[in-house]
């Protein structure tokens, strides 16, 4: 056995639980000690380049084949990190002016984080469950911060009664499966798959499982409330980083578990519920005053596109959606942190659109960031969301999903109207009352800054001489 | 001179953090002025340099390097014939458009400036691209400044119109999309090494057919784009709004450019890529627009805002250019393309008159004027050339656009049905009732209005703008052949590629088992239909 191996394979998860617990150990000691933001960056960023290091490299086994390393997992870890850094970039100054700025939540993060790399390399069910139950415990942690108000309380029960009861359904699949083939093994169950009724039905409720963790319709109740009730930053987390990683995940349980077999048809199913998906949540987002309740419905929308990207079920479809994956973890972390960037002036309610009104001229630099990322989300080109969407839909296309495809780009269409809407407030209307506005740190502005770079030279990058992000998503 | 066009595509674009870290309002002009005036100038040898005998293959090529080894998705810029003439009137609008709008901004300068500049670039590439793709990308950037444009510095209802604008066009261009990457993979089949290409080149050789089924889906989705962008009669509804709402210098560039594109897109993309429907598809499109001619005309003839008859007034000759281009005879496509650039100039010119009079007014309704020829003489000439070439008279450079135009449907054999022309050349009559009717309710007349008393002529500036504009117009009505060289042998030799492919599809058509519909839209089995066709492609 390779010990030393398998360590380095598994290398930014073990950074990130060690990063979790000498943060805790410094809240131990010293309560509040600003370290722990320090640490915890710092740990991400070494983590995050030996994430980088390892991208290109081929899909291999570690652990005794409990985990996988390179190739695809690789590149689900660099989104990962890519969105957790820039959420705890963010975090430190909005959680200040929130006075919710514990210690633990970084801790939390660490821990979750670490708990999605062995999600999105998970290559054995154990692993799986193991690396999505210990995201998710953090997460209902974060949920539930701002435990004086009604929401927060409601909204951190919802989501752990929620998840409980989706990690039932995912359980009872991993159990079916392996009663049916007799292995919990990924690429086993792939080998051994059968079109008998156990090995159906697990398929099912694991499928069932997922669909609960990316909040696809019509599993998606819980998201609107849970995104409303969390502190916005580490809304952008969850709704980022999480469901990227239980995405990729998808990716590895699909493509190298559920073969085709009789009787088995995900890839009819899985575009079944990216239509309603996408057509669902973009309409509600529509009618929603509030920026973080349509923001909420604008990424359960963005679950619906990453769907028509794995219904696709190729090489290509699938690296498609890993593109997406990082294009909406960049903008929608942006998009979040610009909101988060109004929320922090105490005394006024930024949750609802109306009070946006003026602010883009008042502050130009956030306005043009928030206007970058809303163009981005809505797939407008040059930005990335138009590349990522162009991708997934020309997997669709190429998978000869052509209506697909075409519901998708309606949806989309639909969806432009509620991110123009913000910019209408932001920059149409005059601001109906004077506000002084708190300036936030270097640190948020440069992170914002450094997300709204990237949203534009991923935009690009296809047709720049030496791009080439699209070649390193291979490996599967 | 590869890398002039690329530099003319992206000064503007350069040009904006000059504007961003000017330190007065003064100097932010001046910069802008400077870099829309050095675009123009960096384009002119790409004009004195082109070589017009072989102006159907693209010259000044830029290619970059593919996306991925099997993907043929690529950095690709040049100018041929189709094109040279928009991206020129492109850069001549340039300074102009800053110019008008000298002391008209009320509010954030920079972002009015940097937005103008952006969709310089924007439109330049749209004219310049030759890989679908970018095209594309440049098509839909060139909302985004328009959307600020209207809604930041429009009138009194301009959310709604920018809103409009904005969802309409992009419901239109996202189903191209889906179109777009249809062919891209089916290319791709066709073409060696590769999975996916969107290279115009191949896509309009002869070496790429689509079958005829494919083709009038494909077809569909692009007119629709194009058609909503230029707005063909019933997609018309989005642009009276924005134009009115839009200030003068987004009116301007919105009928001077914007709406280029969407004509430019039907000869540029939907011709050449699928000829067979285009050439079934000929009637119906040239009844629409047909249709928008006298709908557009009507229309414009009972506006009382001066302003909202000269957004319908485009309806009107947009519908010429689209009739012009479906009658797919040379002389008739050649009508179309210098009628685009004819509309830019004299719609444009007018756009720029009505905001000179709103700028001292504050008002565009007809109404409120009268008699104001007697204070302000220069400014009537001005109006009166801009109207009258509008118009078509001939002298002007809308009567050469239009006459080539109904000569060409007159003839087409496309449409083999000369009430078309006939019926078109009634909007050349309106056109005049409808301007001729405004113009002396508000030139002419007694000046009774105190308001109207108190106007002042145009300054230098104001002159200095509208001259170059007037220019133009005499000399594309005197001597056309200056600028309609340009296009001539691309536009032949593409007629007679498009029609000698569509005859190739025809013939594979035959040993296919197509649907029923299919066969019958097409005549596929119709011998005689095909090898009239063959006749004359003059």
């Amino acid at each position: 056995m390779d010990y030393l191996g398998d360590l380095q394979a598994f290398l930014p998860g073990i950074i990130t639980a060690v990063a979790g617990l000498a943060v805790i150990t410094i809240e131990a000691l010293k309560s509040g000690h600003k370290s722990a933001h320090w640490v915890t960056s710092f740990s991400l960023i070494v983590a995050l380049f030996f994430g980088i290091q390892s991208l290109g490299t081929p899909l291999q086994e570690a652990f005794s084949g409990m985990l996988v390393h390179g190739g695809i997992a690789a590149f689900g870890n660099v989104i990962i990190l890519l969105g957790t850094l820039f959420c705890v970039f963010l975090s430190n100054d909005y959680l200040e002016g929130i006075d919710h700025n514990y210690n633990e939540v970084y801790g939390m993060i660490l821990f979750a984080t670490s708990g999605m790399i062995c999600l999105a390399g998970a290559n054995d069910l154990i692993s799986l469950f193991l690396g999505l139950e210990t995201m998710s415990i953090c997460l209902y942690v974060m949920a539930g911060l701002i435990k004086n108000e009604k929401q927060g309380a409601e909204g951190a029960l919802k989501y752990f009664l929620l998840g409980a009861f989706s990690t039932g359904f995912l359980l009872y699949g991993a159990a079916l499966l392996y009663g049916a083939t007799g292995t919990t093994s990924i690429p086993g169950i792939g080998a051994a798959a059968s079109s008998d009724l156990l090995f159906l039905a697990g398929a099912a409720l694991l499928l069932i499982g997922f669909l609960f963790k990316v909040s696809a319709v019509p599993f998606h109740m819980w998201t609107p409330d849970v995104y409303q009730a969390t502190p916005t930053t580490l809304t952008a987390y969850m709704a980022t980083a999480s469901k990227a990683a239980t995405f990729m995940a998808m990716i590895l349980v699909l493509s190298r578990a559920l073969p085709s077999v009789e009787g088995l048809d995900w890839q009819a199913v899985l575009s079944v519920v990216a239509i309603i998906t996408m057509i669902f949540g973009n309409i509600i987002a529509l009618v929603q005053d509030n920026i973080k309740r349509m923001l909420a419905y604008s990424s359960i929308a963005h679950a619906g596109y990453a769907l028509v990207g794995l219904s696709a079920a190729t090489q290509e479809g699938y690296s498609a959606v890993a593109f997406y994956l990082f294009a909406y973890t960049i903008m929608n972390v942006g998009a979040f942190g610009v909101v988060a960037y109004y929320e922090r002036n105490k005394g006024l309610d930024f949750s609802d659109v109306n009070n946006l009104a003026g602010l883009g001229f008042k502050k130009p630099m956030m306005g043009v960031m928030m206007s970058l990322f809303l163009f981005s989300l809505a797939g407008i080109p040059p930005f990335v969301g138009f590349v990522g969407k162009y991708y997934v839909f020309a997997a669709a296309i190429n998978a000869n999903m052509v209506p697909l495809a075409i519901v998708g780009v309606l949806a989309s269409a639909a969806s432009v109207y509620y991110y123009l809407r913000v910019m209408v407030y932001l920059y149409f209307r005059e601001a109906h009352k004077e506000t002084e506005m708190i300036d936030a740190s270097f640190l948020y502005k440069g992170a914002l800054v450094i997300l709204a770079v990237l949203t534009v030279y991923y935009g690009i990058e296809p047709i720049l001489p030496f791009g080439g992000l699209m070649e390193l998503i291979t490996g599967f | 001179m590869e890398t002039l066009l690329n530099i003319t595509i992206y000064l503007p674009l350069l040009g904006i953090p000059l504007i961003l870290l000017s330190k007065n309002e003064n100097m932010k002009k001046w910069s802008a002025l400077l870099v829309t005036s050095a675009t123009f100038l960096i384009s002119l040898p790409l004009m004195f340099n082109f070589d017009v005998v072989n102006s159907g293959a693209a010259q000044y090529l830029t290619e970059g390097g593919r996306i991925s080894s099997t993907l043929d998705i690529k950095y690709l810029v040049g100018l041929d014939g189709l094109s040279l003439l928009l991206f020129m009137l492109t850069t001549f609008m340039g300074p102009i458009v800053i110019i008008s709008s000298w002391n008209s901004v009320g509010k954030h300068l920079s972002g009015y400036l940097a937005m103008l500049l952006l969709l310089q670039t924007a439109s330049l590439g749209v004219f310049a691209s030759l890989d679908l793709l970018v095209f594309y990308v440049f098509f839909e950037l060139s909302l985004i400044p328009m959307y600020f444009l209207i809604g930041i510095w429009g009138g009194s209802d301009r959310i709604r119109a920018t809103l409009k604008f904005f969802i309409y066009t992009l419901v239109g261009s996202l189903i191209m999309l889906v179109g777009l990457i249809y062919v891209g993979y089916d290319a791709g089949s066709v073409m060696s090494g590769v999975n996916f290409t969107l290279d115009w080149r191949f896509l309009s050789s002869d070496i790429y057919q689509i079958g005829l089924v494919e083709q009038t889906y494909l077809f569909l989705a692009f007119a629709l784009a194009f058609c909503i962008k230029v707005p063909l009669f019933p997609f018309h509804t989005w642009l009276p709004y924005a134009h009115t709402e839009a200030p003068t210098a987004g009116s301007v560039v919105l009928a001077a450019i914007m709406l280029k594109m969407g004509t430019y897109g039907l000869i540029r993309v939907c011709l050449p890529l699928f000829p067979n429907a285009f050439m079934e598809f000929a009637p119906y499109m040239a009844t629409l627009a047909v249709i928008g001619i006298i709908y557009g005309a009507l229309v414009a003839m009972v506006q009382k805002d001066v302003k909202k008859l000269v957004a319908y007034s485009s309806v009107s000759h947009l519908g010429f250019v689209v009739l012009g281009i479906f009658a797919l005879n040379t002389v008739a496509v050649q009508g179309a393309i210098i009628q685009m650039v004819n509309h830019g100039l004299s719609t444009g010119a007018l756009f720029l008159i009505v905001g000179m009079i709103y700028d001292r007014r504050h008002t565009r309704m007809i109404k409120d004027f009268g008699g104001i020829a007697k204070r302000m003489p220069i400014f009537t000439v001005m109006f009166m050339i801009a109207t009258l070439a509008s118009i078509g008279l001939p002298g002007l450079n809308g009567f050469v656009g239009e006459f080539l135009i109904l000569n060409g449907s007159f003839f087409s054999e496309l449409y083999d049905n000369k009430v078309f022309a006939i019926l078109a050349a009634s909007g050349v009559i309106l056109a005049a009732v409808y301007m001729l009717w405004m113009f002396q309710r508000v030139m002419f007349g007694p000046l009774e209005n105190e308001e109207n008393k108190k106007l002042v002529d145009l300054n230098a500036r104001e002159i200095g703008l509208l001259v170059p504009l007037v220019i133009f117009m005499f000399w594309i009505g005197i001597h056309p052949v200056n600028f309609t060289k340009y296009s001539e042998n691309q536009v032949t030799e593409l007629i007679i590629t498009s029609k000698e492919k569509s005859l190739a599809v025809l013939e594979t058509s035959k040993t296919e088992d197509l649907p029923e519909w299919a066969n019958s839209f097409y005549g596929v089995d119709e011998e005689t239909e095909s090898e009239s066709l063959m006749v004359s492609t003059n």
